[in-house]
């Protein structure tokens, strides 16, 4: 147990600058909820399992639970909260909606950002590297199905933009 | 156009698609303290002493409470199924004198951040005196404290002449089964935040989930409150599955320490602590026999069974072993039956529901013996099936055996059409052909089937209030609770189609006790049955008052008058004068000079009153394939064939079905919380709990179908949650023993692959592993 000093870290969440002062140890997760006020990444088991608190870092996905605040300084992350552009939906958002590809809705935040973060470098990814991508985040309620659905109709979409 | 029946989308979806849901760690209040939990590193052992001086000097630290400071809060009581010799194995909300499982709550840390209260509570010295653990429920009952033993009831039920029935048996098969212990695991943890406002003297209680009601009545009766005084609030709330929202000993904590230190407090589970921390379920070891006559027809099941309900009775009490009792009997004629259910306490994580509760179990056990009868006297395990069936023409068909206080009646059911519908659906005689040819070539793949009765619409009441505000919002003030099902969705579809105004105008509030005196909450399968007939009956209280003041604004009988889209016009002249709830609501205010001696306000509400449950039914079909080598069972094809009476929503149905079956397969063949034989649990993160991915849950087919509606509701209407997971380790396993070509291989659930490689050694000894 060691209470150490806060250190200044800047996190550019959504384009929007965030400059907080958190121990070293506060996770990137505890961060983005706490300290900046964006509730949408959720924390289902903090040990890098379960993908509900799945964050863009750079463009790629990333568990902000096993990241600490501060090895995110200066980078752009990406939640939830910035999927949708000027009132309009993403493609995915719309998809989850109607696949009914959620349920109590915990997990569709991680689920959102893994699939943008996979379906912007890889718009042609097949059925089955779909399924194994998306079979690193946990969901309790849907049994899947309609997850992958609605990520296929959403990549569908997103190649004919 | 009727919605009830189509596929809408819900209306709980914008806020969590777009990241501004409201689930319990989202909640905060300025000033307000964290709660950490210490926990009991010891399966059962004495609390000698705890030293808290070194973890309250931190900085931050507010306070620490152990046992003694909650002594004079009684310990938390039984929601449902109470039996009698139970009491004195309830749980205190800090443990007092002795440990009982690892994860026990002995001492609660409150601070200003959450980080310092971990802190802190990893500097709480915990001096305790490890005792020996009872870890096995069908080992003969030890000592729980002096004067009682770990068995508290044993649960009896039954009828007829069993010895008889034995007597007279052409046959008969005996089977040893056992269930793995595993629970709901939602992805959300538990979460509470417990806020005294002084000035309204009002405790609230934010993070509330499934049974608010009860809950607050709870904890107005264990702090001494009014229950007036006393709210519960309920967000979003991230799973369910019947152990979120039951009240727990965190629950009462954040509440007593808001008064006491008043200020807001909050409390976030963390994985681990859930996974040793909330109610476990499942766990049970059943010794059941039954006696055949020559044809394959039951005479009569006789089954002893052990359910394993961990460290302390918690609120369901009796209520899964009462229901594995009762529901044994599934969709079969068993004339005779006797059922003794011995309730046992371990030094593990206490037990109670999870989706299916009872059924789940009692489904594997009695489908499993439908397998060993067919093989038995020489007959396919289908027809063993069918020749035990409750005809259609024998419903309403009334068993003599009560479940959850009420008589087991169940109220409709084509059974055996359903099981040819399904059969039909997965082109089963083609299939059998299919399989049997692969394993001429030497592959490991099988089908199985398991039938079942599932039950929902449990009572005793549900009660909506409706109002239609002067812009003309329709607002749905229920009782019931969302876990993530839909029910708001689903509750708008029957209010928007009984009263004749638009979906979208329609806003539905549950699980806020400040909002609605009464409540029962959404366990059981219970909110669609239930709370969809009290929004029918309120709907229709709400539309006779706008009819009634309508037909005196346009000069006519208010039976000439209909509803839609939220505009009152003549029946008879679709396109004649109208005028909208919107005016009405104008014309009912108080102050209103039309309405004339009406009551103020144009609201209405719905009380709808049942002593029985209801039964839907459904049919599971497995196809699976075993690895010879790694002893990995693969499901390739299912099927779930259920009939629920009448689907409001096809869409969220099929939801249920196919979530529901994805932990009934975790059950069937990953998930399980083991034990050492110290008690320590194995099973702490989500990298030793197996919950299945999308790589595990193979793509399923879904039949609903809408054959017996129940006669106990206008609308014919039954519950849909738990018919998905019911039967898939009934059905699992009864693929697994045809893929073998045995018969009552798989005896025991979860099956692991190591489970897999034993039963294969043992099945096929004489087969060399390629």
């Amino acid at each position: 147990m060691v209470v150490t000093k806060k250190v200044d870290v800047t996190l550019i969440i959504n384009g929007q600058t965030h400059n907080i002062s958190v121990e070293p140890r506060r996770t990137l997760a505890d961060a983005i909820r706490e300290d900046c006020g964006q509730t949408g990444t959720h924390i289902g088991c903090e040990h890098g399992v379960c993908g509900a608190c799945t964050v863009l870092i750079d463009g790629a996905p990333a568990r902000s639970c096993l990241m600490f605040a501060v090895q995110a300084d200066g980078k752009a992350i990406r939640t939830v909260e910035g999927l949708a552009e000027g009132g309009k939906l993403h493609p995915l958002q719309q998809a989850f909606m109607d696949c009914h590809g959620l349920q109590c809705g915990f997990c569709t935040p991680g689920f959102l950002m893994l699939a943008t973060g996979v379906l912007e470098r890889e718009p042609d990814i097949s059925d089955e590297d779909l399924i194994d991508v998306l079979s690193s985040n946990l969901c309790r309620c849907t049994g899947y199905q309609n997850i992958i659905k609605a990520v296929r109709m959403a990549a569908e979409q997103m190649r004919s933009n | 156009m009727s919605l009830i029946g189509r596929s809408v989308r819900r209306k709980e979806d914008p806020p969590l698609v777009t990241g501004r849901g409201m689930f319990a760690a989202d909640v905060s209040f300025p000033r307000q303290l964290h709660m950490r939990i210490v926990r009991s590193p010891f399966a059962h052992g004495l609390i000698k002493s705890i030293d808290t001086q070194a973890a309250l000097s931190l900085p931050g630290v507010v306070a620490i409470w152990t046992g003694d400071d909650v002594i004079d809060i009684p310990p938390i009581d039984f929601r449902l199924t109470r039996v009698e010799g139970l009491e004195g194995y309830r749980q205190r909300i800090l443990a007092t004198g002795k440990v009982r499982y690892v994860g026990d709550p002995v001492a609660a840390v409150f601070a200003t951040d959450a980080y310092i209260a971990e802190d802190a509570a990893d500097l709480v010295e915990l001096d305790i005196e490890e005792l020996p653990a009872t870890l096995d429920a069908s080992d003969a009952p030890s000592e729980f404290e002096p004067g009682r033993l770990t068995e508290p009831a044993i649960i009896r039920k039954g009828y007829g002449d069993v010895e008889g029935a034995f007597r007279e048996a052409h046959a008969i098969v005996e089977l040893d089964l056992s269930i793995g212990r595993h629970s709901g695991v939602p992805m959300e943890t538990r979460g509470a935040i417990g806020r005294y406002d002084a000035a309204r003297d009002i405790l609230e209680m934010y993070g509330a989930a499934k049974v608010p009601h009860w809950n607050r009545d709870q904890l107005a009766r264990m702090l001494g409150r009014d229950r007036t005084a006393m709210h519960l609030h309920e967000g979003h709330v991230g799973g369910g599955f019947g152990i979120r929202g039951e009240l727990y000993p965190e629950d009462v904590l954040v509440c007593a320490a808001a008064l006491r230190l008043e200020r807001p407090v909050k409390w976030i589970e963390d994985r681990r602590e859930h996974l040793i921390a909330a109610n476990h379920s499942r766990q049970q070891r059943h010794r059941v026999r039954a006696a055949v006559d020559k044809e394959g027809r039951i005479l009569g099941v006789e089954n002893e069974f052990f359910h394993d309900q961990g460290a302390y009775v918690r609120t369901h009490a009796a209520t899964v072993p009462d229901l594995a009792a009762a529901m044994l009997l599934g969709p079969y004629r068993i004339p005779n039956y006797r059922a003794t259910g011995h309730i046992r306490l371990t030094n593990k994580t206490p037990a109670g529901t999870y989706r299916a509760p009872g059924r789940f179990e009692s489904t594997f056990v009695r489908e499993r013996l439908m397998d060993a009868i067919a093989a038995r006297v020489g007959i396919t395990p289908v027809e063993a099936r069918r020749r035990n069936l409750i005809a259609s023409s024998e419903m309403p068909y009334a068993r003599p055996i009560d479940t959850l206080g009420t008589e087991v009646v169940l109220d409709s059911g084509e059974y055996a059409g359903l099981l040819d519908k399904a059969l039909e659906r997965v082109g089963w005689t083609t299939l059998q052909n299919e399989l049997k040819s692969r394993r001429e070539k030497g592959e490991l793949v099988g089908a199985g089937v398991g039938i079942f009765v599932e039950k929902s619409g449990l009572g005793p009441f549900d009660n909506v209030k409706i109002t239609v505000d002067p812009g003309g919002a329709v607002e749905i003030v229920t009782g019931a609770a969302s876990v993530g099902q839909g029910v708001e969705t689903v509750i708008a579809q029957i209010c928007a189609d009984t009263l004749g105004v638009d979906f979208d105008r329609i806003r539905v509030i549950h699980g806020q006790t400040d909002r609605i005196d009464e409540g029962l909450g959404a366990f059981a399968s219970r909110a669609t049955v239930m709370t969809g007939e009290a929004t029918r009956l309120g709907a229709l209280n709400v539309r006779q008052k706008a009819t009634d003041m309508a037909a005196e604004l346009l000069q006519c009988a208010a039976d000439e008058l209909d509803i839609v889209d939220g505009e009152i016009r003549k029946r008879a002249q679709p396109s004649g004068p109208s005028i909208s709830l919107a005016e009405i609501a104008k014309h009912l205010l108080p102050t209103s000079k039309t309405r004339g001696g009406r009551e103020p306000g144009l609201t209405g509400e719905g009380w709808f009153f049942t002593h029985h449950m209801n039964y839907p039914y459904g049919v599971h079909v497995a196809v699976v394939s075993v690895d010879r080598d790694t002893g990995h069972v693969a499901v390739e094809r299912y099927l779930v064939a259920y009939d629920i009476g009448r689907a409001v929503n096809p869409m969220l149905v099929e939801g249920q079905i196919v979530g529901g079956f994805a932990q009934g397969l975790g059950g069937a063949l990953f998930e399980e919380f083991t034990y050492d034989e110290r008690g320590e649990p194995m099973n702490v993160t989500f990298a030793d709990y197996l919950m299945p991915t999308a790589r595990e849950v193979p793509e399923i087919d879904v039949l609903i179908c809408e054959d017996a509606p129940s006669p106990l509701n206008p609308l014919g209407l039954k519950g849909a949650g738990e018919g998905g997971t019911n039967a898939v380790g009934a059905a699992v396993a009864s693929a697994i023993d045809d893929a073998l070509g045995t018969s009552g291989a798989v005896t025991q659930l979860p099956v692991t692959p190591q489970r897999m490689r034993d039963i294969l050694d043992r099945a096929l000894p004489a087969k060399p592993s390629r």
